[in-house]
């Protein structure tokens, strides 16, 4: 660092005159690095600029180097990043937004009927791909049955095809400590109408995250 | 509440007919007779027991004490009297408003005999309330016999005014008991689902409402909410001596039977439900001291049977297939249920020690059986008979199917009133919406008891 000596004015002038060429090239550069970073949107470690004056110029239509420039402030936020959910912030969901999200798909049963069809199994094996996600997850299978038959037998019916649902589900590997069964018989249709329509949507098994 | 029966006058020995009331006999001047005059039987038992009904009437009630409360008592008891008798269509029933021409008695005695013989009565109940303290009555009852003009039948209650209904519901059983020999069943009652207080169930899946367990008289009158856990309340059979209740609830997020002891406030869990143990539909045995209900225990649908203190459970079907709904024989020997064995569900019987089955029901899909009590050996069940279902009663002696609905909506979960010559069962009849109905067992005296919200699974017992 130079010593400068004399008053203010002689001082300024003398630093406007003894002016580092440096620095006054270190000004030019930067504010033609801070257009191109404006316009290529990169960020960089400042490095040492070049020493020759450049007027600004038009960004170059390509470059395979980084801009070399000094790092700049960073940009007054606009709107929150967009949300990258960590492990942490995934288990603190309730269980009524996991279940809100439907992350296990019902299936659904031919009338009077426990068996699984093709279709069924296919969305039995999704789910467990879904539970092997969230190893945590217990889950419980309603059972559920439609309208028609009478309130008594369909309590066992809706078992009998919660318990269908969880035997495949063990045998895809599941552990049977993570599926409990309920059956609600044709107590809680999802669907009262009488239509044929309505009918087969309330003959389902229904998968609930119930602890996590 | 308990009533105290004073006998007016004690009869002589001579009476044939098992009496824990008395009898009295009083002429037309209200002087005793002499207790050594031989007394038949046909003296006793009004009208022409063979051919048509005897003709009986219930006019108003005297109110002995003139203030608010014993007239409404009196006008109560008469009112409901005359249902009750009217209900088990034993007697052919006057109709009250065509008794407002005959002159009202001013004492217990003192009867226009000759108006009501010209209306056609053979008997003629008389009845008289008198409040004897701030919430004591007095009723005093005769029944009156127009040919002899004596009174068979003459009894005395006091107790307390809260229900005064029932003082006429033992009055009908008495006279019932009486005369024909009846078990009635005015002083029984109903337990039943509603959704009447319906609220929203506690739980992960939106949109679900509560059913809860209620009890009333037979006649529908004093509804009371028997469950408070708000959840879902189903299949409630009322203890053969009417002071519990046993029903499937979820209480617990999964089926249990549990069983409230209703003047005890106590509940118990005797099939002792887990969360991977579910426990439904129980069925009290006669005797009141066993359960039958259905449990997935052993990872099928079977039915089990259990003391009521919870111990000593036993496996009693033993088959993959669904085995479900189970009601006791009129002694206790053996389980009628349901099966779907053989493809669709149909009534099957088996001994309660789990031998001698044999399959009842060959039609298209029965469920929900209900076996009569003694001395009828019969039982009821909810068959398909197109999109919804009717109620028929299978003979076991004769093999005969009777029907006693015909297609006016869904009628299902029959049970049978403890003299078993009723039953009352669910109906989806008129707008859609579920109600409970009484019905003879000869199809005939069809009677709407509920109307405040959805009711279903009736269970009828003391």
């Amino acid at each position: 660092m130079k010593c400068l000596v004399g008053h203010d004015s002689e001082r300024s002038y003398v630093n406007q005159n003894n002016k580092q060429p440096r620095i006054n090239q270190s000004t030019t550069t930067l504010l033609v690095l801070l257009f191109l970073a404006g316009i290529l949107g990169q960020a960089c470690v400042g490095t040492t600029p070049p020493v020759e004056p450049e007027p600004p110029v038009a960004p170059p239509t390509s470059t395979t180097d980084p801009p070399r420039r000094p790092p700049s402030p960073p940009p007054i936020p606009v709107e929150p990043a967009p949300p990258v959910i960590p492990e942490d912030e995934f288990s603190a969901r309730t269980l009524e937004e996991i279940n809100r999200d439907a992350p296990l798909e019902p299936i659904f049963f031919q009338y009077d009927s426990s068996e699984l069809d093709e279709a069924a199994r296919q969305i039995i094996e999704n789910n467990v791909d879904v539970l092997r996600s969230n190893p945590t997850w217990i889950i419980t299978v309603e059972g559920h049955c439609d309208q028609r038959g009478t309130p008594e037998y369909n309590l066992a019916l809706g078992e009998r095809r919660a318990l269908s649902v969880q035997d495949h589900l063990v045998s895809l590997g599941l552990n049977a400590a993570r599926v409990r069964t309920v059956s609600y018989g044709k107590e809680f249709p999802f669907d009262p109408a009488d239509t044929d329509e309505a009918h087969a949507s309330n003959r389902r098994a229904h998968f609930v995250v119930t602890e996590r | 509440m308990r009533l105290l029966i004073r006998p007016l006058t004690v009869l002589c020995s001579a009476l044939p007919v098992t009496i824990w009331l008395a009898a009295t006999t009083l002429t037309l001047e209200g002087q005793p007779q002499s207790s050594l005059r031989q007394r038949s039987e046909l003296d006793l038992v009004i009208g022409d027991r063979i051919g048509a009904r005897p003709r009986f009437a219930v006019p108003n009630c005297l109110a002995l004490t003139s203030d608010t409360k014993t007239e409404e008592a009196a006008a109560t008891i008469a009112s409901v009297l005359w249902a009750d008798l009217e209900f088990e269509r034993e007697f052919l029933m006057i109709a009250r408003d065509t008794a407002s021409t005959i002159p009202v008695a001013r004492t217990l005695t003192d009867i226009p005999f000759d108006a009501w013989r010209e209306l056609g009565a053979d008997g003629v109940v008389s009845c008289s309330v008198s409040r004897v303290s701030e919430d004591e009555l007095r009723v005093q009852a005769h029944l009156f016999n127009m040919r002899t003009l004596e009174a068979p039948f003459g009894v005395e209650y006091s107790g307390s005014l809260r229900n005064v209904r029932l003082y006429a519901h033992q009055l009908a059983d008495e006279i019932h008991r009486h005369q024909t020999g009846l078990t009635g069943i005015a002083r029984t009652h109903l337990s039943f689902v509603s959704d009447r207080d319906s609220e929203s169930y506690l739980g992960l899946v939106p949109d679900r409402q509560t059913k809860e367990v209620y009890m009333a008289d037979y006649d529908g009158a004093n509804v009371r909410r028997i469950t408070t856990q708000r959840t879902l309340n189903v299949t409630p059979n009322l203890s053969p001596a009417g002071r519990a209740v046993a029903y499937t609830s979820y209480r617990s997020n999964f089926p249990d039977v549990v069983v409230s002891h209703i003047y005890e406030g106590r509940l118990e869990t005797p099939a002792g439900g887990t969360d991977r143990i579910h426990n439904w539909l129980p069925s009290y045995s006669p005797d009141g001291t066993q359960l039958a209900f259905n449990s997935n225990r052993d990872g099928n649908i079977e039915i089990y049977i259990v003391n009521v203190d919870g111990t000593g459970t036993r496996r009693l079907t033993n088959h993959p297939g669904i085995d479900t709904s189970p009601t006791w024989s009129p002694l206790g020997h053996q389980i009628a249920f349901t099966s779907d064995r053989s493809g669709s569900p149909q009534v099957y019987v088996v001994d309660v020690d789990g031998t001698g089955l044999r399959r009842i029901t060959f039609e298209s899909y029965c469920d929900r059986p209900t076996w009569s009590p003694a001395p009828y050996n019969e039982i009821a069940y909810a068959s398909r008979t197109g999109p919804g279902f009717d109620i028929k009663v299978v003979d076991l002696a004769t093999n005969e199917v009777r029907q006693l609905t015909f297609g006016q909506g869904s009628n299902e979960s029959p049970s049978y009133s403890p003299n078993g010559r009723h039953l009352a069962f669910s109906s989806s009849r008129g707008n859609g919406d579920k109600q409970i109905y009484l019905i003879g067992r000869d199809g005939r005296g069809l009677k709407r008891l509920t109307n405040n919200g959805n009711n279903e699974m009736p269970s009828w017992s003391r």
